[in-house]
């Protein structure tokens, strides 16, 4: 790849995280208070955050499926998907205590990485802990 | 539903959406962002650089939000710093365990028509709803 062409592949990554961040922003995904006001379903439920699923979804599915129709995409040689389709226990495990977590504090990675340049201490305490958590599962398991 | 904020988050969501749209079109890569990160902490030479500049692109998001608004974002944890904790460390875990989390199995994966994804959306759904009820409405801690 040229360099020139590498460059502008590094600048779609950056443009994606960007914009992908301004969506948990505006989605107000960056605040746990809205996120467990969605999981506490028998206390004045606020469906917000279904229609931010419903809102990626609509973008995602149909333009998923033509991108995916190209050989390849703009910059790299091939499409990176994950390949698996079997159900195991791990995966099922796995987002179950994910799903804990999420609903303990409200966070999940993307907003809390998201949210981390506020320095905020509940924010940094999540996402040492999170790194922590993952580093542990490699120990653990991998 | 006072709450509840549908312009916003359906805005929100169609820019998440974008970004993940853009990320696969342009590089071929699934926007997950519990993989990045991991894929941050156990690097594999190849697969360093992106990964961080779509991390810095989260940061960026979020100073340029603070910067352009002149305020803070409205970040508010009903929870005790023991208990986010104990949340960093099950999220951290889990999202490794079950190869995803909302970004990566909820829009990407469902939009892959992906059977993993769906089951584990689901899953994580429902054991957020049992996990806020059980901690605020059983156990009553600190909400």
């Amino acid at each position: 790849m040229s360099i020139l062409r590498s460059t502008l592949a590094k600048c779609t990554v950056f443009l994606s995280g960007l914009l992908f961040g301004l969506g948990l922003i505006v989605s107000g995904m960056i605040n746990p208070a809205k996120v467990i006001g969605f999981l506490d379903v028998t206390d004045n439920w606020d469906p917000s955050l279904l229609l931010v699923m419903l809102g990626a979804l609509a973008v995602t599915t149909p333009a998923f499926r033509f991108i995916l129709k190209r050989e390849q995409p703009l910059f790299e040689s091939k499409f990176y998907l994950p390949s698996r389709t079997d159900i195991d226990g791990k995966l099922v495990g796995g987002a179950a205590l994910f799903g804990i977590g999420w609903g303990m504090a409200g966070f999940c990675p993307g907003p809390a990485l998201t949210a981390i340049t506020t320095l905020n201490s509940s924010v940094v305490i999540f996402v040492a802990a999170m790194i922590v958590g993952m580093l542990l599962h490699r120990v653990v398991v991998e | 539903m006072e709450n509840f904020t549908p312009v916003s988050a359906l805005i929100g969501g169609v820019l998440i959406g974008a970004a993940a749209t853009f990320m696969l079109w342009a590089n071929g890569r699934i926007a997950g962002i519990s993989g990045i990160l991991g894929g941050i902490l156990f690097p594999v030479k190849s697969e360093i650089v992106w990964r961080i500049l779509f991390i810095a692109g989260l940061l960026s998001a979020s100073l340029a939000y603070m910067f352009f608004s002149g305020a803070s974002l409205d970040i508010s944890v009903q929870t005790t710093p023991l208990l986010t904790a104990v949340a960093g460390l099950l999220v951290g875990f889990g999202t490794r365990m079950g190869s995803g989390c909302t970004s990566g199995h909820g829009i990407c994966g469902i939009a892959r028509i992906s059977k993993r994804s769906f089951l584990a959306t689901v899953v994580f759904i429902g054991a957020g709803v049992v996990s806020v009820f059980l901690l605020r409405h059983i156990l009553g801690l600190g909400l």
